[in-house]
């Protein structure tokens, strides 16, 4: 997985520079969200990019450990659920001070991540994939099992968290600029720590661990610290999560939903600051086009997902920084493209997905005509 | 003469194999010590050994008079012992200069430091373009190490060693699949730096061991069967014939 985040040239500055860039407009855009929202008229747009920067603040800590740390931990969701169940639980027992259920959220999740972390960092490659996956399943499990919470049916949170006067979280745009400023200072804070020390010490361990030791790095306590930061962020996304939708249940853990977070940040590109931002950005808009026409929507995706790995390796970032202005213009393209015919044909499904499968296929051969003919006027 | 590395009765098993034989060995303060013996004598388990990664089955080692037969690898690296690997093993998607002053970070107290720019730490950078410019690689300092020659990768792994100011460097063949000229330069650079550190280098190139080594142990079967001067080993009729003549008779 590491060889896709990194093209084998180096990138020149000025390239880094445009997804930087490209990144910060993007987060001050999904600033001006609430305004375009009272200008079109349009309610959904808050909820949806709600929805959007949350994940999005999940899909950054992720990229903490993934990216840069090379720990695929296929479990990441079940921080979302415990932070969710943690503030959810605090409010169902008449504890609403925000000051209270907030930071004990993050502690919890804190713990969690660190008991799993303990267990599955002895192990490496699919063995730490399944340790992590089985381990959140397990925390499923819990909260499937929780009868007094709900079970599996999941449990309404009647009352916000209460901020005093401070903010007012039943005011959508107030609760939609507080996750907009996680998003900001997560972002800020993942990139003071990869460019740290600690952050040299991570990346190191994830290109070569073994000679991080001979060098005289205890590698496994950096990992562990780096597990447990990145589930007490994606504790408060799930803080955030349950807030939103006034309602906690296992799903927000259930494995798929572990499974959306590593896509989102494949697809943005791993190991790069911005790059899980762009994925989940991506990834919730397909879903939200794709999902109207069918349940079986992932059919879909899943194709245009190896298209994005056969295209643009590194994900959107990585095209950016190559400088491939033609793959990501065809990749905004065939969003729109996607958006129209979506819009064009409301109810039926099997005609978009048809053509679209028909348009990747032939994109597919083209590419594939192209590649040929560049290896044969090599030899 | 002080003793850097004692070296007592160590051995080490894989199985039916014996890999290191009742193996005993000492360094001198300074010296460039030099392991030959042929392909499987167990020359890179003698270092997995002494670096920690493996655990021997009988004897001891002491490092600077200290027992370090138990100590795990980052303690020992901590405490002064580097290596080169036999095969490159560097970080890949790092700079020339950013491996090197990874290195000397992790010999900098604890790495928990998570705000300030660790590429823009002049405690780091500034010995880590040293010790490149000590292996003659400060001209290559921000290539990607990905994109570097094989010679210069092998020259990147001891800027690495040298950057943690070690008191003792083991060299697992750095000239291993370098040209003439490559070889050349590194024979260069480690004379240049002999003295200012004590070396265990193991190499086939006969030319550069007798060029650099002060002395010379021949390793058989894990066992060591001759240490002596250069000039010794050259006339030791044992050692011709079990090492030096096989290779005379295949020139
Ligand atoms: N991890 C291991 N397990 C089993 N046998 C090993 C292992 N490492 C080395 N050996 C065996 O030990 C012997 C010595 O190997 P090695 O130390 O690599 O020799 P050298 O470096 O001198 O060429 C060889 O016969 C090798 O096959
Ligand atoms: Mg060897």
């Amino acid at each position: 997985m590491s060889s896709a985040s990194h093209s084998s040239a180096a990138p020149t500055a000025d390239s880094t520079r445009l997804s930087f860039i490209v990144g910060l407009v993007l987060l001050g855009f999904l600033g001006l969200i609430p305004i375009l929202s009272v200008a079109f008229e349009d309610p959904f747009l808050l909820t949806l990019f709600t929805r959007i920067v949350i994940m999005a603040i999940a899909a950054v800590s992720l990229n903490l450990i993934l990216g840069y740390g090379g720990m695929v931990s296929f479990g990441h969701a079940a921080y979302i659920g415990v932070g969710g169940y943690t503030v959810g639980i605090l409010a169902f027992h008449g504890v609403h001070a925000a000051w209270i259920q907030w930071p004990l959220a993050v502690l919890i999740s804190g713990i969690v991540a660190a008991l799993i972390g303990l267990l599955s960092l002895r192990t490496k490659g699919i063995f730490f994939i399944m340790i992590t996956l089985a381990l959140s399943q397990l925390v499923y499990y819990l909260g499937n099992g929780a009868f007094a919470y709900g079970g599996d049916d999941g449990l309404n949170i009647m009352k916000r968290s209460d901020f005093g006067g401070l903010l007012n979280l039943d005011n959508r745009p107030t609760f939609y600029y507080l996750c907009w400023v996680i998003l900001l200072a997560t972002v800020f804070f993942v990139h003071r720590t990869v460019n740290s020390r600690f952050g040299m010490v991570l990346q190191g361990a994830k290109s070569n661990d073994r000679r991080m030791a001979t060098i005289g790095f205890p590698v496994h306590r950096y990992q562990l610290t780096a597990f447990v930061l990145a589930g007490m962020i994606c504790g408060l996304a799930g803080v955030l999560t349950a807030t939103f939708t006034g309602f906690i249940s296992p799903a927000m853990m259930h494995w798929s939903r572990s499974g959306d977070l590593i896509v989102m940040v494949v697809l943005g590109g791993m190991g790069s600051l911005f790059g899980p931002v762009f994925g989940t950005v991506a990834f919730l808009l397909l879903e939200e086009v794709l999902s109207s026409w069918t349940e079986y929507w992932k059919i879909v995706f899943g194709p245009l997902l190896v298209l994005v790995v056969l295209f643009a390796r590194g994900g959107i970032d990585g095209a950016m920084v190559r400088g491939q202005a033609g793959t990501l213009l065809a990749g905004c393209a065939a969003f729109f493209l996607l958006y129209g015919i979506h819009t064009a044909y409301e109810d039926e499904w099997l005609i978009p997905t048809l053509i679209l499968v028909a348009a990747c296929a032939l994109v597919w051969v083209a590419k594939w005509a192209v590649d040929r003919k560049k290896a044969a006027s090599h030899d | 003469m002080t003793e850097v590395l004692k070296v007592s009765n160590l051995v080490k098993r894989f199985g039916g194999l014996t890999a290191t034989d009742n193996l005993s060995l000492d360094l001198r303060q300074g010296e460039i010590h030099a392991v030959i013996g042929p392909n499987g004598a167990g020359k890179t388990t003698m270092i997995g050994q002494l670096i920690g990664e493996l655990r021997p089955d009988a004897g001891t080692i002491h490092f600077m008079g200290q027992d370090i037969t138990a100590m795990p690898v980052h303690q020992r690296s901590a405490s002064g012992i580097a290596r080169s690997f036999q095969i490159t093993s560097i970080f890949q998607n790092f700079t020339a200069l950013d491996n090197v002053a990874l290195a000397v970070q992790a010999h900098d107290g604890h790495s928990f430091r998570f705000w300030a720019a660790a590429r823009k730490d002049k405690s780091l950078r500034e010995p880590a373009l040293q010790a490149l410019e000590q292996v003659g690689l400060a001209h290559r300092a921000d290539i990607t190490a990905s994109a570097l020659s094989h010679g210069e990768h092998r020259q990147l792994e001891i800027a690495m060693a040298l950057a943690t100011k070690p008191k003792l460097l083991l060299l697992d063949e750095p000239m291993a699949g370098m040209g003439p000229e490559d070889s050349a330069r590194m024979v260069r650079m480690l004379q240049g730096i002999k003295g200012s550190v004590t070396i265990l280098l193991i190499e086939h190139d006969m030319d550069a061991v007798f060029a650099l080594a002060d002395r010379i142990t021949v390793l058989v079967y894990g066992h060591a069967i001759a240490t002596g001067l250069p000039d010794e080993i050259r006339r030791n009729a044992q050692v011709r014939q079990a090492y030096l003549g096989d290779e005379a008779a295949a020139e």
